[in-house]
């Protein structure tokens, strides 16, 4: 847990430092002519606030003898988050090549039968059920086109329909 | 006597059969609307506008406040069952709603922000009614000095609540805020903080995606952790009895309630304020005022009353500067904006008394509205607690997906939801080591208002500081985050002292 | 059943308004086949996209398309987005984009990697006007008192307008460097802001869209001082012209619209016709009466040739102004 804190407050000096780089492009200072700060000061001085706020827990972390309050992680559990995060990196890298309708049953086969081993029933209603919810919720009704990829010309025959 | 008038007319016609179905019907889309993470009126308002040149005018208006209210009350069911906030609105809810749906009350505090956003709408349409054409002017006085002490208030009343550890909580607040200057800053016109040159940046982080990240996927991995992936869900029920005790809690809480409707009908009115802010403050004042305030956060049933009394009045509050100045307080009324400029009528200071039978139409509709929105949402609570009994691994299936396609639909870009896959994962990792997600999220909301109008003024008075604290308005504004920023650290020194003394007496 | 027929019903009714209003494409040779997407270069709520929502409830109203136009808002960067955007959908027929004077002036103030000239131009609708506003309460009621309180403040006149680098801080640089007067530029958020601001006193004067500031100038609390035009607008007979008064100012806000580098040449006429048919209704000329708007229709090549024109000028007034490449 410690050690955990440490590394997350460490991440958040480097995350601080790589906004001051890049606000810095921009004047950070006060601006005598136009009155006020430049336009890079407040996120330049707002990452810095966050770098000394983050060393402060750093340094805190050292300094107090607190007992080591379990693990950061459970371990039972970590492959279940990891896989579900893996599985949504690869279904929205699927979007863009196969369009939204075939990553998103994708991604819902997987959930339901194999991370969450349900029956074929629930399963499969749920797959086919859900990109038709979608496509008359979002699209039909809402008139929000979500991205199709290659299955852009099976759309053709279902917007003459309905629009 | 002549404005009772108006109003009779309004409701008249607001009452006729065909009017009451479209009422009912615009009521029921928009709580669905609202209820979708990632939607909110502003999508039903969209789809709806164009229809709206169809029909006549007088069903067009009712049709769009039935929508509005609808999405509003649909805001408060998913940032209770889901813990997502559907709007920036609805975050304060989020604190203790979320809380006593875990702990199997979702019923209970469904009914409590039902109730709660009624009595919060009722009692601003009768100060709209009572004061509409002299409150116009106070929104008048408000330049950028005035908006800049307002969002230091709001923001005050927030920092001197938290339990949090300190340092952890100005992190977040500083990293939302930082991240809230991404894309283009408006004073220079300079493009900033445009990580790895993608051309998504470039209009900056949407509070959507933060808040699907944080509170929807974020949440989710920390519920599959801590469930153990067992498909066990907290047993939710709703039965007659439970609605009557619903009723009777929210009797006690009368004061409450009215204290966060003034509040937020005035904190909304004011021009770029809005209803964020006012549920803030209202959730705030709550916690400093009631007697068990240390419950909330932890499931206090005036907390979920409190912000969504001040979140519903304030969107009626928010209706009058857009239609006696012309500016729209949020992208919904931006749209309504828009409307009512194709139905032929000009917003400013002349609306009220050359088309009284548009604005008390308006008026008059946006009641029925609420009234109509109440009653359909107490009827559709069984449903949305019935869904909450879903075994965990699909209910956490469909949830996810909403969240993706949710987060694409407001700008349509997968940058979009690359981001909040990235804040999902980052807001986990944080959550576990005790950072507040919160402020982090309601930082990102008023943070552009804040850095702009501290920079506008600075550039109108020659960079003079002095120019917050010798104006009336932002001075009094000033003075009162001073008294907010001091107070929880004044009643801890005190609680300390007598800690101190409690803890020696018996020594000596 | 009925479906089909209600279908054909539509088609043939469609074909009839085609030959009463005898539009000048022959035939439908090409027509959509999904919803075309019309991106909106500015966020929601400015004067830009209500124009754009007003054209899309007037194309759905009058069915001048069979399928639905969807506005997207990708005002980010002041429309850089929306311009890489355009860029990346090469030869794409079902993409339009509504644009104002940032269609220039962006591209020039950041190299963003897109360059104009490449998109394709379907049609200019309106050009939008810009009037010089003081609050009522204010003694000045010419140009020359104008000038005259300028000058007496020294510099710390409040001039307020939309984002710097857009149309409203452009105006304001001509207005300098014609009278050699110096102001303090406060940038806002929107053009309705703006006009609060000024009625509320935080600010002295705007250039604000005479739509922008109706409402109050309707009730008496705004005072057009002169308009940057070449003749007398409408709406505000007694405001005299810059070029009466012996400046010449004048400076529009184009409202057109375009579409992707390489689109089909039959679905350009389809939006070409579309919008034609669009200036002709109804709505749309009592709408450009009523908000003192230009309604000035230009297709094709000489569309192109406006925007390379206004191109070059936004060139010069921004190196004037001490920015740009």
């Amino acid at each position: 847990m410690v050690l955990a804190d440490r590394l997350i407050a460490a991440a958040l000096m480097a995350l601080s430092v790589y906004f001051m780089w890049h606000a810095s492009a921009l004047p950070i200072g006060w601006e005598g002519t136009s009155g006020g700060p430049g336009g890079g000061a407040f996120p330049f001085w707002l990452s810095a606030i966050i770098f000394l706020c983050a060393g402060g827990v750093l340094v805190r972390s050292f300094a107090s003898n607190i007992q080591d309050a379990g693990s950061y992680f459970d371990p039972e559990t970590l492959g279940s988050v990891s896989m579900v995060v893996i599985a949504l990196v690869i279904t929205v890298a699927i979007i863009p090549w196969g369009g939204a309708y075939i990553a998103l049953p994708l991604f819902l086969l997987w959930y339901l039968k194999i991370f969450g081993k349900h029956g074929w029933f629930l399963t499969l209603c749920l797959t086919i059920g859900t990109p038709i919810f979608l496509f008359m919720f979002f699209e039909v009704t809402l008139k929000i086109l979500l991205p199709k990829g290659l299955t852009q010309p099976l759309f053709v025959p279902l917007y003459a329909y309905f629009f | 006597m002549e404005l009772l008038g108006h109003l009779a007319d309004g409701f008249a016609t607001s009452l006729s059969p065909i009017n009451l179905f479209i009422v009912l019907l615009g009521v029921t889309a928009g709580l669905f609307i609202g209820a979708m993470p990632g939607l909110g009126s502003v999508n039903g308002v969209a789809i709806v506008l164009p229809l709206t040149f169809i029909v006549p005018p007088s069903s067009a208006i009712i049709l769009l406040a039935a929508i509005y209210y609808g999405a509003m009350y649909g805001g408060a069911i998913s940032s209770i069952l889901l813990g997502i906030p559907g709007a920036s609105t609805a975050v304060a809810t989020t604190f203790d709603g979320r809380p006593m749906a875990q702990q199997g009350k979702a019923g209970l505090a469904l009914i409590a922000a039902a109730t709660a956003s009624f009595v919060g709408g009722t009692i601003s349409v009768i100060l709209f009614t009572l004061f509409a054409s002299p409150l116009a002017d106070v929104a008048l006085a408000f330049g950028p000095p005035e908006e800049f002490a307002l969002v230091l208030l709001a923001f005050t009343t927030f920092v001197g609540l938290g339990g949090d550890d300190v340092l952890k909580t100005i992190i977040m607040i500083c990293l939302g805020l930082a991240l809230s200057t991404v894309g283009l800053d408006l004073i220079s016109g300079q493009p900033r903080l445009i990580f790895f040159d993608q051309p998504g940046f470039y209009s900056g982080i949407s509070f959507l995606v933060l808040a699907i990240g944080t509170y929807g996927v974020g949440e989710i991995l920390y519920t599959i952790e801590t469930s153990k992936s067992s498909p066990t869900v907290t047993p939710a029920k709703i039965t007659f009895k439970e609605l009557k005790y619903g009723f009777k809690e929210m009797n006690k809480l009368w004061k409450t309630m009215s204290f966060g409707s003034i509040m937020g009908f005035f904190v909304g009115m004011l021009p770029a304020a809005g209803a964020t802010p006012a549920a803030l403050m209202a959730y705030g004042l709550a916690k400093l005022t009631s007697k068990n305030g240390d419950n909330f956060g932890k499931g206090a049933i005036e907390g979920v009353a409190a912000p969504e009394t001040a979140n519903n009045a304030a969107s009626t509050g928010s209706l009058l500067p857009m239609l006696t100045l012309g500016i729209p307080g949020s992208p919904t009324t931006a749209l309504l904006l828009g409307g009512m400029v194709m139905w032929g009528l000009v917003p400013g200071p002349l609306l009220f008394i050359e088309q009284p039978d548009f604005v008390w139409g308006l008026i008059s509709s946006l009641y029925t509205a609420n009234l109509a929105a109440v009653l359909v949402n107490l009827a559709l609570i069984p449903v949305f607690v019935w869904a909450l009994r879903m075994p965990f691994t699909v209910l956490c299936a469909i949830v996810l997906i909403l969240c993706l396609v949710g987060g694409y639909a407001p700008s349509q870009k997968l940058h979009d939801v690359w981001l909040i896959i990235g804040f999902g994962v980052g807001g986990y990792l944080l959550r576990k080591a005790d950072y507040p997600m919160a402020p982090l999220v309601l930082a990102l909301v008023l943070g552009p208002l804040m850095e702009k109008s501290f920079r506008q003024t600075l550039i109108s008075e020659q960079g003079n500081v002095m120019a917050f604290i010798e104006r009336p308005l932002s001075g009094t504004f000033i003075a009162l985050s001073v008294i907010f920023f001091l107070l929880p650290l004044l009643n801890s020194l005190r609680r300390l002292a007598r800690s101190k003394t409690t803890a020696d007496n018996p020594a000596e | 059943m009925t479906y089909k027929i209600t279908r054909r019903i539509a088609i043939a009714a469609a074909a009839t308004v085609g030959l009463l209003t005898a539009a000048p494409v022959t035939a439908q040779d090409w027509t959509p086949e999904r919803p075309v997407e019309m991106v909106i270069m500015a966020g929601t709520g400015g004067g830009a996209d209500r124009l754009a929502r007003l054209f899309q409830s007037i194309i759905q109203k009058e069915n001048l398309s069979t399928m639905p136009i969807l506005p997207v808002n990708k005002g980010g960067g002041s429309g850089a987005e929306a311009l890489r955007y355009l860029a990346d959908n090469e030869g794409e027929n079902h993409l339009i984009m509504a644009t104002l004077n940032s269609y220039y002036t962006t591209p020039l103030r950041t190299d963003i990697g897109v360059n104009i000239e490449e998109f394709t131009p379907i049609a200019r609708m309106a050009l939008d006007t810009f009037v010089l506003w003081v609050n009522a309460d204010s003694d000045i009621e010419t140009l020359d008192d104008y000038v005259a309180a300028v000058q007496a403040s020294g510099g710390s006149w409040k001039m307020g307008g939309t984002g710097t680098g857009q149309e409203d801080s452009l105006v304001t640089a001509m207005l300098e460097n014609e009278f050699g007067i110096s102001v303090t530029y406060v940038p806002f958020s929107g053009g309705g802001d703006v006009a609060r601001n000024l009625v509320g006193g935080h600010i002295d004067s705007s250039v604000n869209n005479p739509s922008e500031a109706l409402g109050f100038y309707q009730a008496g609390e705004l005072r057009p001082i002169a308009a940057f035009t070449p003749e007398r607008i409408s709406a505000f007979p007694d405001t005299p012209t810059m070029g009466e008064l012996g400046h010449d100012l004048v400076y529009w806000m184009q409202r057109s619209f375009v579409a992707p580098k390489d689109m089909a040449p039959e679905a350009v006429a389809y939006y070409t016709a579309m919008f034609e048919n669009l200036s002709q209704s109804e709505e749309w000329q009592t709408y450009t009466a009523e908000k003192a708007l230009m309604a000035d229709f230009l297709t094709g090549e000489e569309l192109q040739a406006y925007f390379l024109e206004e191109r070059a000028k936004h060139a010069d007034l921004l190196e004037s102004m001490g920015e740009g490449s």
